[in-house]
């Protein structure tokens, strides 16, 4: 666990004090001068800067961990925002629960879960997190405690979940989890040739897969362009469910920062070959504990130190899927550029509303990847590519960001006047401040 | 059923090695808490359920109440119908320079740290010593094991434990009853959240499970983590003309 209160990309890099909290009847321990701006930090598995705040103040509510209610009954769980999804996991699971969505590491609280309103491989049926969170109390900096659900206090819930954790600190969440049968996934991987293939895939998997995403490479020009392997699976129904199982409880960590120059054109591109090669076959269907099927990245602890102190930039941007050619333009960009990384995921979401004033998903289609930072080209490459969102009346992600402009924000969310009106006066964090300037 | 009182419950050391217990014992654990805020206990109550206590109960008790102990006591055994094992974690790091100045200060540190510890540990042995089995946990601190000027009055107190644990497992060795004496080092936690955290620092969930798993194996005393146990003799083997110059 990054215990420096980093972000996951490790930049940009701040100086901020942090103050644990423990307790959730206690008070907000306030700064002395009110014009400290405070934030809340979960467990800083946000890439950008969300969850830091350059000369401020970061609770960490790592330490509201406690459970409050379960009933194994009806699957409603109910606990302090600084439980993970991990810990819900594996309190869950043995008892027949699964998430309703989860994102692609469980290594996150469920309140930044809810602050970024995370979305998962099954958006196209579940939609987001927010869409299976039934209440949560607030605090806010002036000791008020709000009880925010549908009913109670809707504007505050909007503007909460996918609020960037800037309406006040979650003390506790209730959500509803869903049933499965048992913890294996039956999963398929299907290599596809090109993008038109993908969406070929994408259409026909969203009926009868619970779960689809695909990964793309973005360093192959020419008859490779576009070339990756399609993922798609199902909760293993209880008659199919296999007599014995056993996990692994592998994982292995990340001992130190590579140097940067570890990871160049040549060594990515290496990964890209081996990924794609990896099965003869043109697919492949297999029983998999749910652990690699969602959370492969998780099995190495700290994989972040792979790209340097320097640290990292992830861009997601969603684009309609009116017209294939858009997103196809914006891998080719990255492919030219050369400068993209290892995993690109690609995943359609689907016309489930996002409960979020400023929710990232919409229907359309999603691509993810990282950048190492290689100076200015990196920036200048980004920056390109939002304005190619832009046009396409898309939006990028604000969890993973750590430098679209102010202009740019505003496009992707024209309404973040309406919900700035509900943001708390004391709370602010490095992007509110970036991207309001 | 495993019976498990904890005195100081809602210590974070504590609260993590509660946690430990009700993952190792599912459905098979029964917990008597106690300590002196009755919110934080209801909520670590509510927590060890969904975790898998069979019952949690709790009293709320300032511990420097010393005329209540024997009275808690009775309360939890009866509770819980005997004791498997008893687990106690309240403490205050005082602040040196107010003890320096006023012995109200340092008095109250030793009441707290030592004696109240010495008033419960007098019903509870005596409890065990009747049954003929269990074990008793006191978490005690390396600050005992040698006088430093930055916190010698805390350090006092946690070395004057440190004996009184010696003679008690000594006492209660025939009675096949088990004492153990823990030693931590620097552990994140609220008693230390003003100190600057460095590579020494341990999390309170990893000296949980030091604790569990000295209890299982009947250590007398544990250091954790476990380097510790290499620092402290060094700082032990120090020659005293020597030490007392340096700056601790
Ligand atoms: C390997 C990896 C894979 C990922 N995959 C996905 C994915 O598939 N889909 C997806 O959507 N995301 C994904 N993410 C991003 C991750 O899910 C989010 O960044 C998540 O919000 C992180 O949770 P956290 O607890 O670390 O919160 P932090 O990053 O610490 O904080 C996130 C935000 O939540 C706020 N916050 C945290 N706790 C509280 C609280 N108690 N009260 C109020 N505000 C709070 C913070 O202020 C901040 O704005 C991935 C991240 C990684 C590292
Ligand atoms: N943290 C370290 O670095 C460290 C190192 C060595 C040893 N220790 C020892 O570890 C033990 C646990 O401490 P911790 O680190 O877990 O810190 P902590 O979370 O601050 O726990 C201390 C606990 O003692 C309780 N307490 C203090 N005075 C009390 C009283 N009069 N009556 C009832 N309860 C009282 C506190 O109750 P409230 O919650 O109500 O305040 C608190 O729960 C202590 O004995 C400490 O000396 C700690």
């Amino acid at each position: 666990m990054a215990d420096n209160y980093e972000s996951w990309g490790r930049f940009p890099k701040v100086s901020q004090r942090i103050i644990p909290l423990s307790w959730r009847h206690e008070p907000l321990p306030l700064p002395d001068d009110a014009a400290i701006p405070i934030l809340v930090q979960g467990v800083g598995r946000s890439y950008g800067d969300v969850c830091l705040n350059d000369g401020g103040v970061i609770f960490s509510a790592r330490g509201l961990n406690r459970y409050i209610h379960f009933d194994a009954e009806t699957g409603r769980l109910c606990c302090e925002a600084g439980v993970t999804l991990a810990d819900i996991l594996t309190l869950c699971v043995p008892q027949g629960w699964f998430l309703s969505t989860t994102p692609g590491t469980k290594f996150v609280t469920i309140g930044g879960a809810i602050a970024n309103d995370v979305h998962g491989k099954n958006h196209h049926r579940a939609g987001t997190f927010g869409n299976h969170v039934v209440q949560f109390e607030l605090l806010r900096s002036n000791g008020e405690r709000l009880l925010c659900s549908s009913d109670s206090n809707p504007q505050l819930f909007a503007a909460t979940l996918g609020g960037l954790g800037l309406t006040g600190l979650i003390t506790w969440a209730e959500i509803q989890l869903k049933p499965i049968a048992h913890r294996a996934i039956q999963a398929e991987t299907i290599q596809f040739y090109d993008l038109e293939e993908f969406f070929t895939l994408s259409v026909e998997s969203d009926a009868p897969y619970e779960y689809t995403m695909a990964w793309v490479d973005c360093n192959s020009q020419g008859r490779s362009f576009g070339r990756g392997i399609f993922f798609r699976g199902n909760h293993i129904a209880a008659e199919d469910a296999p007599k014995t199982w056993k996990v692994s409880k592998r994982t292995l960590t990340m001992p130190m920062d590579l140097p940067g120059f570890a990871l160049n054109r040549h060594s990515v591109a290496a990964f890209n070959f081996l990924f794609y090669h990896q099965q003869s076959q043109k697919s492949v269907t297999k029983l998999v504990d749910y652990n690699p099927f969602f959370y492969p990245l998780d099995a190495v602890l700290r994989w972040n130190r792979l790209y340097g102190k320097q640290g990292f930039l992830q861009y997601q941007c969603v684009v309609p899927y009116t017209d294939h050619r858009i997103i196809a333009a914006i891998i080719q960009k990255i492919v030219d550029s050369g400068m993209g990384s290892f995993l690109a995921v690609l995943k359609t979401f689907g016309q489930v509303a996002s409960p979020g004033m400023l929710s990232f998903p919409k229907a359309g289609v999603t691509l993810a990847l990282d950048f190492p930072i290689k100076g200015a080209q990196t920036f200048e490459l980004l920056e390109y590519l939002d304005d190619m969102v832009v046009e396409a009346n898309g939006r990028v992600y604000p969890c993973k960001d750590a430098r679209m402009s102010p202009k740019n924000f505003k496009h992707y969310y024209p309404q973040w006047e309406t919900f700035a009106q509900q943001v708390d006066p004391s709370f602010s964090s490095s992007f509110w401040r970036r991207v309001t300037r | 059923m495993y019976k498990l009182l904890i005195i100081g419950a809602t210590s974070a050391i504590a609260q993590a090695t509660a946690k430990v217990f009700a993952e190792r014992h599912p459905k098979d654990l029964a917990l008597f808490l106690v300590a002196r805020d009755g919110q934080k206990l209801e909520a670590m109550a509510a927590d060890l359920k969904v975790r898998g206590a069979i019952t949690v109960d709790f009293a709320v008790l300032d511990l420097n109440d010393f005329e209540q102990h024997q009275s808690v006591i009775q309360q939890a055994v009866q509770k819980l119908g005997g004791l498997d094992t008893v687990l106690i974690a309240h403490g205050t790091l005082d602040d040196q320079q107010a003890c320096e100045q006023d012995y109200q200060h340092a008095e109250q540190c030793l009441r707290t740290n030592f004696l109240s510890v010495v008033s419960l540990l007098t019903p509870i042995a005596n409890e065990m010593e009747k049954q003929h089995y269990g074990c008793i946990a006191v978490i005690s601190s390396v600050a005992g094991d040698r006088g430093r000027q930055s916190n010698y009055i805390y350090g006092a107190a946690k070395g004057a434990l440190n004996t009184f644990l010696q003679g008690l497992r000594n006492r209660l060795h025939r009675s096949h009853v088990h004492v153990l004496t823990v030693k931590p080092g620097f552990v994140d936690t609220p008693m230390t959240a003003h100190l600057k955290k460095g590579a020494l620092w341990a999390q309170p969930e990893s000296v949980a499970v030091g604790i569990y798993q000295a209890i299982q194996k009947r250590k007398n005393e544990v250091y954790l983590p476990w380097f510790w146990y290499g620092i402290m003799t060094v700082v032990k083997n120090i020659p005293e003309p020597i030490f007392k110059r340096l700056k601790m």
